[in-house]
């Protein structure tokens, strides 16, 4: 059983389209007859490739933002597409920065809800969430309301490509969107960072609060890098200024799906959980045998950081 | 100035989180007390306005009357607090919840909401957004510094990669990322005084709400199934005796990343 039409919302990063993206196409093909994308950007004809490939036939463009953020021009975009008769059966937004607040403006020019969290979508675009940090699976159906729209958080469904032709651009268009498109980027800044991306990387090392004191993290870095991984942080570090929010992994920060996640000095809270529980291997070193990330973890070892990790990173060199 | 902060009561998330049998939705019984995800937003427009000048008010959304959270942000500092509750926004969803915060908005005429990026019960993250589309205003999501400049605000806004410079002209909505400021712990002084800033109770009636927009029937979502996730498989904990390392290479080796 499949529906008629899904949009997905593509997001893309010098020209080329965010996994996230290819995640929620993968999916969309398995639910749908037609799998169609839409985006702002001045990259339409370079992504459509990609998108194609991966299983898109259509990539609906509203062009170049001119530096207003996305929310309003392009929820308008898809309000006034969808009135003129172009209505998908469903909508999937990835959790990110720009996804949520799109997905939110479209919401209310619908006046159709957001399921958020989104893990998995059966057939019958029924949305599955986790709760609880993971313990409780929660099914939701939008009821009289279409189309529907769902958040997904990333590394819910794999990419896949299936060799498509690109997809054919069209033109979305905003009309007049007045005011609310009135907040403009000046200026952006990107940090510098070497090795594997934190949700790309096969191995993540990240610390918590039992490193003790912002030096201690070099102990987390050095692993990481030893093991040719990325370094992950919990938010208590990221909040106490230790190390950048880019490090952070969970609920608030980048969901990470690696082959070996091993935790530093992290005690488990859910929302930390929610980021990293999927990962294959998940090795923890806390002091205290009743911290809860122990229940996640494949191998556990109560010890304390500073005692094991350099030991540790001795042993690996 | 006129700052607005939507702040979130919510129970104690030091408790273990229970759904209601009958429901399927989140229990939200007993005492309330304020989301320490509003105390960021609550503290960068004390800040605000501090240095711009301008008076700090609270909205909030509850249907059982809670004041407890709001009183605590009112002994932080804010000036004044508004209270929408009505037992027939039991059940409300996010799109509900920010038609009536938009409502109650509009009646404090700010000149800039804050919010915080998500709550920590509910975490959708999409009530900022749907708020400023309702009032058709401008929006900045994931504040990690605002500055006023005028009839301006300027706002450095998280990304993936690192942060974007962003101008919005007022009136907007910011939402503010938890762990920017350092919120202040209310003092005696704050706490007493408290007691007596004007808090303004609002009903459904009161903002002109139609009733089927909110509570259970407003909610055009509804929970069909909740099953517990099988729990994975208990691994292996050892306490460490000097030689916990080597248990952790000898794994990575069966992983063969080493
Ligand atoms: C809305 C919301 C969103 C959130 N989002 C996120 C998120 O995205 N990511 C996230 O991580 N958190 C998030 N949090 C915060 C989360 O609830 C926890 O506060 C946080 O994860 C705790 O970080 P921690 O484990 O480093 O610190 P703590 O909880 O303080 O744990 C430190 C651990 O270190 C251990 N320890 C201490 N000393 C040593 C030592 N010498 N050797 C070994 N172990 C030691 C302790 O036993 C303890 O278990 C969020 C919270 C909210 C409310
Ligand atoms: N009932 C409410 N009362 C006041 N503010 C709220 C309420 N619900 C949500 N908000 C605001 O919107 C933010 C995002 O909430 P959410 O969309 O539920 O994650 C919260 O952190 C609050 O600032």
């Amino acid at each position: 059983m499949t529906v008629p039409k899904i949009w997905i919302h593509a997001e893309s990063r010098d020209s080329k389209v965010a996994t996230i993206s290819l995640e929620l196409l993968a999916k969309a093909r398995e639910l749908a007859d037609t799998v169609e994308a839409f985006h702002c950007g001045d990259d339409a004809d370079t992504i459509a490739t990609e998108l194609g490939e991966h299983g898109a036939t259509t990539l609906h463009s509203s062009g170049d933002l001119g530096g207003s953020l996305p929310s309003a021009p392009l929820a308008t975009a898809l309000a006034n597409a969808i009135s003129s008769g172009e209505a998908p059966d469903a909508i999937l937004f990835g959790t990110t920065y720009d996804g949520r607040d799109v997905a939110s403006r479209l919401s209310v020019k619908l006046d159709v809800p957001v399921i958020t969290n989104i893990e998995e979508l059966d057939a019958d675009l029924t949305g599955h969430e986790q709760i609880f940090g993971g313990t409780v699976n929660v099914k939701t159906q939008i009821k009289d309301a279409s189309p529907k729209i769902f958040l997904v958080r990333p590394k819910s469904f794999a990419a896949e490509s299936v060799g498509g032709s690109p997809a054919a651009v069209t033109t979305l268009d905003s009309g007049d969107v007045g005011n609310t498109a009135a907040a403009k980027v000046i200026n952006r800044h990107e940090q510098e960072s070497s090795g594997p991306k934190l949700d790309e990387a096969e191995i993540v090392v990240s610390g918590g609060r039992g490193l003790g004191e912002a030096e201690h993290y070099g102990l987390v870095e050095n692993l990481a890098e030893i093991l040719g991984g990325a370094a992950g942080a919990s938010r208590a570090i990221v909040d106490a200024g230790w190390v950048p929010y880019s490090h952070q992994v969970g609920q608030t920060g980048k969901v990470v799906k690696p082959n070996i996640y091993i935790a530093c000095g992290i005690s488990g809270a859910t929302q930390h959980l929610v980021g990293m529980k999927s990962s294959k291997n998940i090795i923890a070193i806390n002091k205290d045998a009743d911290a809860p990330i122990f229940s996640v973890a494949d191998l556990g070892i109560v010890g304390d950081v500073h005692s094991v990790l350099p030991k540790l990173i001795e042993a690996l060199k | 100035m006129k700052i607005a902060v939507c702040v979130k009561q919510i129970p104690d998330p030091a408790e273990e989180g229970s759904l209601d049998d009958a429901t399927k939705t989140l229990k939200r019984e007993g005492k309330l007390i304020l989301d320490d995800s509003d105390a960021y937003g609550v503290e960068m427009a004390l800040q605000l306005a501090d240095s711009a000048g301008g008076e700090v008010v609270l909205v909030s959304m509850a249907p059982n009357g809670e004041t407890n959270g709001l009183r605590t942000a009112l002994a932080m500092g804010a000036e004044s607090a508004i209270l929408v509750s009505d037992p027939a926004l039991q059940g409300t969803d996010a799109l509900g919840t920010a038609k009536v915060l938009a409502a109650a908005l509009k009646t404090a005429s700010p000149d800039l909401i804050l919010t915080a990026t998500e709550s920590t019960d509910g975490y959708t993250g999409t009530v900022p957004e749907q708020i400023a589309e309702l009032l058709e205003w401008p929006s900045v999501t994931f504040a990690k510094s605002i500055t006023i400049d005028g009839d301006k605000v300027k706002v450095e806004r998280q990304t993936e990669v690192g942060y974007d410079e962003v101008e919005c002209p007022t009136p907007c909505v910011v939402s503010v990322t938890a762990g920017v400021v350092e919120p202040r712990y209310p003092s005696f002084k704050g706490i007493m005084a408290a007691k007596s800033k004007p808090l303004e109770e609002k009903t459904i009636a009161d903002l002109g709400i139609d009733a089927s927009q909110i509570g259970w029937e407003g909610a055009r979502q509804e929970i069909v199934d909740v099953a517990e996730v099988p729990a994975r498989e208990a691994g292996e904990v050892i306490t460490d005796e000097g030689d916990a390392h080597e248990k952790i290479v000898d794994f990575l080796k069966e992983m063969k990343v080493v």
